[in-house]
Parts: structure tokens; C-alpha cells; sequence
């Protein structure tokens, strides 16, 4: 072989359909953020190189079989909830929060380990188990989301402790617990919604409060759910053009950049810019639907279902907030906001993706 | 497992599948539903809310809170003067600007630096601070040719300001620029406009009450970002006021005596725990924690060999040395260890039964047989030996626990230091060793594990000054002094009172004994660590600083009806007496002579 077959061999295993979807997300960030930072060279540069870094982790992934990555779900999951209880206990507190570990100068969020971690094991222990429909395999399912999804809520980061249940709930109904399970959920979350307004903290019900009416305080709580709408909405059919968002570049826009950052996109390229984005994330989500219902393997299709489902549930929670169809939760948008924890999970799933696509294995 | 069921498995995936993506569906169509609305429906709505959106919400910073002595003089405030800042969408090029400045005034490398840290968390429209503090001839030549900067002006703005500078460096403490991980996420709005936050001190316990509530205005900005008018939304609530017990006077005369020295002070009223006056020496000037303590400044605090950072009156542990015998003589008196009229044998050292140690007095030969009133006023080491061993390590401990020792003492300041009361089980705990008998014998002279602040030792002072009754230590005025009163009979206060009086007419304390305000006090030498001893136990090298022991001193006055209570410790002073001793009197006087004048209410 030469070399630069070998070189090459591992880019086969990349699945086009989702690498055509992340390379537009990649140019689209990149628009943006430029745009967003008044033109920064620097910032762009530092958000390419996340992106350099990204695609090489999930090449690396890609290429790693599917029974190698459920082998290490176990320990995947054990060191996650260990670290997140350590957080806990001496994790760095900021802004009121603990949710970073550090080591040294760097610092590191355990509950985005947890992102994959829990997704992974519950495909591992769904993927061995026989009896599916007999409720230890429920009850089971539900003590292994609630571990972390209690340490998480704790710290306190209620939002992303809501979008790892949600992952494991998809996994469970993906797995193919039984239907009574999961109303028995819907009817007990309507029931507790009350009682668990009482344990949010002071600024967790201000977001929801300013969620139902962003009107209360136009230029406090509601100010970021205003502006943002206002960004959307000025953007109309065409958007205003790249450059040309007043509110972004005038400031009115808080972190336009970060999990705003859609905002500044439909305010700058409009509707059709818009309808362009999501039909990017529809081809990486509909893609991994595809790969999920074409694979033999219990493990594969499990996981492969899960992660396009949370895939997804990023998406629309992040639009949702912007344009105000839920409150305000710190979620980025997939692979556009600028930052790096985030995008190097997201490239690990869909690393993971590539991989159940690009090993296929018949059921004996 | 049978054949079929895999494929009856996938069937079911599959149609979950379908249910997952049906989902995807209407969740993707609710979203483009509300993307439509907004960007095509209501769009003009929105259109012209971003054209005439321009009503930004800047905050108002609140005025902060003074701090003010017994008196009413004033011990922090908020300066106004002049600042020039910048606003970078008024200024086309702010690093040219500040090149251009920089030729009709001079702007630090370390103002320049703040103002770039600034630049990049700014919005464009908010100004920025460059400079502080523009002096009138500086501002004239500004003004001469301020039509070549635009975006450039001068704001008034507030700074805090210590006017006694490093008088009040421990206890008012300072503000210093506010990082966003001091502040929770829910009290960000409280800081809203504000750069500063109590970092010591009262400064850092009384921050919620000084710091007041920030307020906001509306401001019109037109499309280009230029400001066109202003409406005030919600006044600022302005700080709260504290006034303070501390006495500006007594306070520089403890500074005055400590200049040169190392140590603290800390002067009490015994009738209700009022802090008078707590220093700490070496100390520094808060003044240039305001603004963010340039590097040179914090690396020469940081490597000062005398460490002016530190706060020996709050955290400074110090063995008590023989200030601790009024104590231990009191907790001896209480367990029927001795009685107040027996006389114990004297020499000039003592020796555990059984065992060859000799533990020697500081008085070469020793003093005789004493009682305990004359042991307290001779500072009679044999005799508190003896006590010490009657008592045990534990009993001991427990009557030294009385008076506050080895517990904060809750005073309105953070980071107190608890001190230590020695113990088997503490010793154990600590560093893994057996305690022996010899441990107990020293901390009835106060060496050893014993350590004690300055601040639990004018304490403890006060609570026998006083008749009995321990006070919690305050520098905030209060109109609940609550005191705790002690379990000893007020006969045996009244024998240590009199053993302490006795010090200072003819005992260690005789160096004050032509006071003019009637003094009871007592001595102690704190033996320092690494200092190295003969057989006798005579200190070699004694001519080294360092190797000095510590001069400590505790005193109340009037004798009869005390209105002070003091410790002084003076590190490696030497000789309590000679050392300590006159900053207490100068304390002291200074306090009675200034007290009988009736308070002034401003």
C-alpha cells in the first residue's frame, strides 16, 4: 500500500452524507462568527482550529469499530458519575455553580463526558439484555439516568441535566421498554411540575417567568429574549445581509456569538439562510436515522438512534430559546457556536455515527 | 433466543423509529412555523423595533457606603474626580487615541492595560475608563484640545478612598476590582455597573449593606450606536452607612507606638466588646487596592519579609507566653487546685516527680515560696508549673476554654483564627505524637501548642476586667452587646484583678507603674520557636532579631471601673514589659484622656 493510501484509508470510513452537512455547519460558523466579532481574524482563526481538532477526533473515531466503543461503556459511564460526584464535593465554583473539574491550569465539565457516557451505557446494557419488555429492564433504564441526571441538577445545570434524560429516555423508547413506561412518565412530569417549582432556584424561575412574559422586564430578564427576537425578526426573507446585522454589531444582541448565536445568522441571511441551516442539521439527523434503521447490530442501531435524536434535540432547544418558544437555557447551537467543549462532543457522536455506518455486522 | 426474534426486534425499532421522526417533524415545523412568523409575518414589526431599538439599559452605579469611626470621622468614602474615558465607537482607533494622548498627559502602561482588558468586555457605546485622578493642569490642557479626540471626555467618577491610609489597612480593610467569579450568577444584577467589591475587612463583612442597590437608565442610541438622550428608570439605592466602634485616636496612637515594630494591638471596651482600635504591624495602604493593585506594588507586599498583608490581630497565633497566668490562675481557683492564700514552693526550676527535666524559671534562682497573687506579679513560672500538673492538660484546657481561647471569638470580620488549646487527643490528631507531661507544665506558662490572637487575648482580658463576663468583640456599632457571663465566683476575679494591679505597682510591670490612669496588666514573653537555648534555658544569640522572643502585654484601666481592655503583642520585642507595655499605656491614656470629653454626635 502507499503511503498515501494508508494516509487516506481512514477518511473512507467518513459517512459523505454527514461530512457534506459539517463541513456547511463549519462555513456557516465561520461566516458568522466572523461577522459576530467585528471582523476578527483571530477569532475565526481559533474557531477553524477547533474545527481542525474536531474533525480529526471524529476521524479517529470513525475508525474505531462500534464493539471497541460499547467495550469501554462501562468505564465510560463509571468515571463520569465518579467525576461528577468529585465535582460536586471540590469542583470550581463560578458564578454560584459547580460544574468544572480542574486539573492544574485546565478545566474540565464532567456532565459533557455524561453527554455521551449515559447514551452509550444504556445502549450497552439495552443492547445485552433479552427481555426488554420486562420492567427490571425499565426500572433499571430509569436508576441509571437518574444518577447523573441528580448530580447534575445539583450542581446546579438544570438545562443540560434535562438533555441527558432526555438522551436516556430516547435510548429507552428506541430500545423498546414499554409504551405504559413512558406515559407513566409524561402523567408524573406534569404532576411534579409544580412541586419542583418550589426546589428552582431565585434566577431558574426568573427564566421561566420571563419566558412566559418577556414583556415583565424588558430590559432585564427579558432583555436577551427580546433582543434576540427582534434580531430574528428584522432579518426577514433575504436577512440584512452579512456585516449588515445592527443588532449584533451594535451590541443590543448579548452572546451573539455563543448560544445566540443563531440569532445573529437569521438577522444577517434571513429566511432562506435559515431554512439552508436547518435543512443542514435535517440531512445530519435524518442521515444518522437512516444509519440507525440499516444497522443489524442492537448496540449500533441503538446508539446510532439515540445520538441523531439528542442531535436533534440540541438543535431545536437552541432555535426554540432564540426565537422564544422556550425559556433561556445555556445550550450552544451544534457545531456554529463558537467554543470547543461542546463542538468536541458533538464530533465524537457523530464519529460514533460514521463508525456503526462504516462497520457494518450481520446479526448470527 | 429463537430465530425470529431479532427480526421481530428491528421491526419494532423501526417502527419507534418512525414515532422519533414523526416527532423531528412536527417539532422542525413548529420551529420553522415561529421563524416564519417572526422573519415574515411580523417582520416590519421587528424591522422597525431594530431601527428605533435602540433603547439600551445602562445601569447607574449606587454610592457606597461610608465607614465612620465612634465619632463620626470618617474612615472610608468615595472620592469624585475627574477620569477620561473613551467610547470605542466615538473613537475611531482607541490605541491611536491613547498615542496621541500620551502627548499632553501621561497614561501608565498599567492604565493602558486595564483600559484593553476593559475594551474587550465593553459594548461599544459604554465609555471607558483610561485615566483617573486628572489633575487641574491636566484637565486644562485636555480642554485646550479636546476637538482632536473625539469620543474622548472627561466623566466625574467615584473611587474609594481610605483618607488615613494605612491606618485602618487590617480592619476597615479595602475594595478591590471585581472579578465575575466573586459574584453568583443570580447576583450579577447587583453589580450592575459597579468594578468594585469589598475584598477585606469590614469592607468584604459588610458588603451587602455598603455596597447599595445599582439602579438603570434608558439610554436612546440611534443606529450608528451615538447616545441621544438619557431617562432615568430606577434611582440607584445608596449604600448604608457603618458606624464603626473603632476611635481614630486610639487607633493612631497604637500605630504611632508601633512604628518600627511588628505586631498588633487591640484595644476593647470591657462592658460591651466594642472594638476601640486593632492594629496590625507592618500594614499598607489599602489605597492601592482601589483600582487594581499594579504588580510591583502586590510583589513587594508579597515578598516584604515583615508581610504587611497579614493580619496579626485577627490571624496571628502567638504563644501567650505569661499573659496566660491570670487565666490559668483563675481556672485554678475555680477547681479548688490551690487556694488563693496557699504558698507553693519555689527555686529556680521545677522538676515533673520522678523525672530529671528541670524546668526553669525566667528569674535566675527563682523567686521563693509565693502565693498567687504574688506569683501573678512576679510572673512566678515555678509556681504555674506546679499549677499546671495540680490542673492536667485536659482540666486546663477546659478553664482556658472559658475565656475564648482555641474558639473565634465571632467578631464582625472575615478569617478570624481560632487559635489552639492543646490536648492529647488534639496532639494526636495533628501531628501523630503522644503528648507528655512536660507539654502540660509549659502551657501553664503559655508555650507550647498554646496559641492565642491578640484579639482573644484582649478578649479574655476584658472578661476579667469586667467581672466575669465575656463579650463578642464588634466593630460595627451595636445596640445588642450581648455578654456571656463566666462560671467563677466574683472573689476569686477580684484576687486576679488584684494580682494584675499588683504587676504594674511593683511586679514585671513596673515600667508603668507611675501610669496616670490606673493600669492592671500583665507581662509575657512568648518563647519563639527556632530560638536557640542553653541548659539553662537562657536564649543564645539573643542580640538576632529573629531569634527574639515575642513581647506580649494585656492590660486594663481604670483598675476600678475599667473602660479599656488591651493586649499588645510585639514581635520579637523582647521583654513584655519594657516592650509591650508602653503601647498599651499609650493606648490606654489616649482612650481615658480623650473619653471624658462628652461624644460628639455629627
Amino acid at each position: 500500500m502507499s503511503w498515501h493510501v494508508r494516509l487516506l484509508k481512514p477518511l473512507r470510513k467518513l459517512d459523505p452524507a454527514i461530512m457534506t452537512g459539517v463541513v456547511m455547519l463549519m462555513l456557516i460558523s465561520l461566516a458568522v462568527i466572523y461577522s459576530g466579532s467585528q471582523e476578527s481574524i483571530r477569532v475565526v482563526l481559533a474557531q477553524l482550529l477547533r474545527f481542525a481538532i474536531g474533525i480529526l477526533v471524529l476521524v479517529l473515531v470513525a475508525n474505531t469499530p462500534p464493539e471497541r466503543i460499547r467495550a469501554w461503556a462501562p468505564a465510560l459511564y463509571a468515571t463520569g458519575i465518579l467525576l461528577l460526584a468529585i465535582t460536586l464535593v471540590a469542583g470550581k465554583a463560578n458564578l454560584g455553580a459547580r460544574r468544572w473539574l480542574g486539573v492544574g491550569p485546565l478545566t474540565f465539565q464532567p456532565s459533557e463526558l455524561m453527554k455521551l457516557a449515559l447514551p452509550l451505557f444504556l445502549a450497552y446494557y439495552y443492547s445485552q439484555r433479552e427481555n426488554v419488555r420486562h420492567w427490571l429492564s425499565a426500572v433499571t433504564g430509569f436508576v441509571l439516568i437518574a444518577i447523573p441526571f441528580l448530580l447534575i441538577a445539583k450542581e446546579p445545570d438544570l438545562g443540560t441535566a434535562a438533555q441527558i434524560g432526555a438522551a436516556g429516555v430516547f435510548m429507552m423508547w428506541l430500545a423498546g421498554v414499554r409504551r405504559r413506561w413512558f406515559v407513566a412518565l409524561i402523567i408524573l412530569a406534569a404532576i411534579s411540575g409544580p412541586v419542583l417549582w418550589h426546589f428552582l432556584h431565585g434566577y431558574q424561575k426568573e427564566r421561566i417567568l420571563t419566558f412566559l412574559d418577556p414583556q415583565r422586564d424588558p430590559l432585564g430578564a427579558g432583555y436577551h429574549i427580546i433582543q434576540s427576537m427582534i434580531a430574528v425578526g428584522s432579518g426577514g426573507f433575504w436577512g440584512k445581509g452579512w456585516f449588515n446585522g445592527t443588532q449584533v454589531n451594535l451590541d443590543f444582541l448579548p452572546e451573539a456569538q455563543t448560544d445566540f448565536v443563531f440569532a445573529g445568522f437569521a438577522e444577517e441571511f434571513g429566511l432562506v439562510g435559515v431554512l439552508l441551516l436547518i435543512s443542514t442539521y435535517l440531512l445530519i439527523v435524518l442521515r444518522g436515522l437512516v444509519i440507525a434503521y440499516e444497522s443489524r447490530d442492537a448496540f449500533g442501531r441503538l446508539i446510532a438512534g439515540t445520538l441523531s435524536l439528542t442531535f436533534f434535540l440540541y438543535i431545536f432547544i437552541n432555535m426554540g430559546m432564540t426565537t422564544g418558544i422556550l425559556p433561556v437555557v445555556g445550550v450552544p447551537l451544534p457545531l456554529v457556536s463558537y467554543g470547543g467543549t461542546a463542538m468536541l462532543t458533538f464530533m465524537v457522536g457523530l464519529g460514533i455515527l460514521m463508525s456503526v455506518h462504516a462497520h457494518p455486522r450481520t446479526h448470527e | 433466543m429463537n430465530a425470529v426474534q431479532p427480526a421481530r426486534e428491528h421491526r419494532q425499532f423501526t417502527r419507534r423509529l418512525l414515532v422519533a421522526a414523526g416527532l423531528i417533524t412536527v417539532l422542525t415545523a413548529l420551529l420553522v412555523i415561529q421563524i416564519f412568523r417572526l422573519q415574515v409575518w411580523d417582520h416590519d414589526l421587528y424591522a422597525t423595533q431594530s431601527t428605533h431599538n435602540t433603547i439600551v439599559l445602562l445601569p447607574i452605579a449606587p454610592q457606597r457606603g461610608l465607614i465612620l469611626d465612634r465619632h463620626g470621622q470618617v474612615l472610608a468614602d468615595d472620592q469624585t474626580g475627574f477620569a477620561l474615558t473613551i467610547t470605542p465607537n466615538k473613537a475611531m482607533h482607541p490605541e491611536e487615541t491613547i498615542q496621541r494622548l500620551r502627548r499632553i498627559l501621561p497614561v501608565s502602561a498599567e492604565d493602558q492595560q486595564r483600559f484593553n482588558h476593559d475594551l474587550s468586555h465593553a459594548r461599544p457605546y459604554q465609555p471607558i475608563l483610561l485615566r483617573r485622578n486628572l489633575s487641574p493642569g491636566e484637565l486644562a490642557a485636555f480642554a485646550v484640545q479636546r476637538h482632536q479626540f473625539p469620543g474622548v471626555d472627561i466623566q466625574t467618577r467615584t473611587k474609594r478612598h481610605y483618607p488615613y491610609g494605612s491606618l485602618f489597612a487590617h480592619a476597615v480593610g479595602y475594595v478591590g476590582r471585581l472579578t465575575p467569579a466573586e459574584v453568583r450568577e443570580e447576583q450579577m444584577a447587583d453589580y450592575a455597573g459597579l468594578d468594585s467589591i469589598g475584598k477585606s475587612g469590614l469592607e468584604a463583612q459588610y458588603e451587602t449593606l455598603l455596597k447599595g442597590q445599582p439602579g438603570d437608565q434608558e439610554v436612546e442610541v440611534d443606529a450608528r450606536g451615538h447616545t441621544l438622550h438619557t431617562r432615568l428608570r430606577n434611582p440607584p439605592r445608596e449604600g448604608v452607612t457603618i458606624r464603626t466602634t473603632l476611635d481614630l485616636a486610639v487607633q493612631q496612637a497604637a500605630a504611632k507606638a508601633m512604628i518600627g515594630q511588628q505586631g498588633a494591638v487591640v484595644a476593647l471596651d470591657p462592658r460591651n466588646g466594642d472594638i476601640l482600635a486593632a492594629y496590625s504591624a507592618p500594614a499598607f495602604d489599602p489605597n492601592a487596592f482601589v483600582d487594581g493593585l499594579s504588580t510591583a506594588v502586590w510583589s513587594s507586599l508579597r515578598d516584604d519579609p515583615g508581610t504587611p498583608m497579614a493580619n496579626r490581630f485577627l490571624r496571628g497565633s502567638y504563644p501567650p507566653g505569661s499573659t496566660i497566668k491570670p487565666f490559668v490562675a483563675l481556672s485554678a481557683l475555680r477547681d479548688k487546685a490551690v487556694a488563693a492564700d496557699q504558698r507553693l514552693a519555689g527555686g529556680a526550676y521545677y522538676q515533673i516527680p520522678g523525672t530529671k527535666h528541670k524546668y526553669y524559671d525566667w528569674k535566675p534562682g527563682g523567686h521563693g515560696a509565693q502565693n498567687l497573687r504574688e506569683a501573678i506579679r512576679d510572673s512566678n513560672d515555678v509556681y504555674f508549673y506546679q499549677i499546671a500538673m495540680r490542673l492536667g492538660a485536659i482540666q486546663l484546657g477546659n478553664g482556658l476554654a472559658h475565656f475564648g481561647f482555641g474558639q473565634r471569638s465571632g467578631v464582625d470580620l472575615p478569617g478570624e483564627s481560632a487559635g489552639v488549646i492543646p490536648s492529647p487527643v488534639w496532639l494526636r490528631r495533628r501531628y501523630g505524637q503522644t503528648w507528655y507531661q512536660g507539654q502540660t507544665v509549659m502551657m501553664g506558662i503559655g508555650q507550647g501548642y498554646l496559641l492565642s490572637t491578640p484579639l482573644q487575648l484582649a478578649r479574655a482580658t476584658a472578661s476579667i476586667a469586667n467581672g466575669g463576663k465575656l463579650v463578642i468583640p464588634h466593630m460595627k456599632q451595636t445596640s445588642d452587646s450581648a455578654t456571656q457571663p463566666l462560671d467563677f465566683s466574683p472573689e476569686d476575679i477580684a484576687v486576679i484583678q488584684g494580682a494584675m494591679r499588683d504587676a504594674v505597682t511593683s511586679g514585671t510591670g513596673k515600667s508603668l507603674a507611675n501610669d496616670l490612669h490606673a493600669i492592671a496588666g500583665k507581662t509575657g514573653t512568648a518563647q519563639v520557636h527556632h530560638a536557640q537555648r542553653n541548659d539553662s534555658g537562657r536564649v543564645l544569640h539573643d542580640t538576632v532579631q529573629l531569634w527574639q522572643d515575642h513581647a506580649l502585654f494585656i492590660a486594663y484601666a481604670p483598675a476600678d471601673h475599667p473602660r479599656i481592655a488591651v493586649a499588645v503583642v510585639v514581635e520579637h520585642g523582647g521583654h513584655g514589659g519594657s516592650i509591650a507595655g508602653p503601647v498599651a499605656r499609650a493606648v490606654i491614656d489616649t482612650y481615658l484622656d480623650t473619653v471624658t470629653t462628652p461624644e460628639v454626635n455629627p
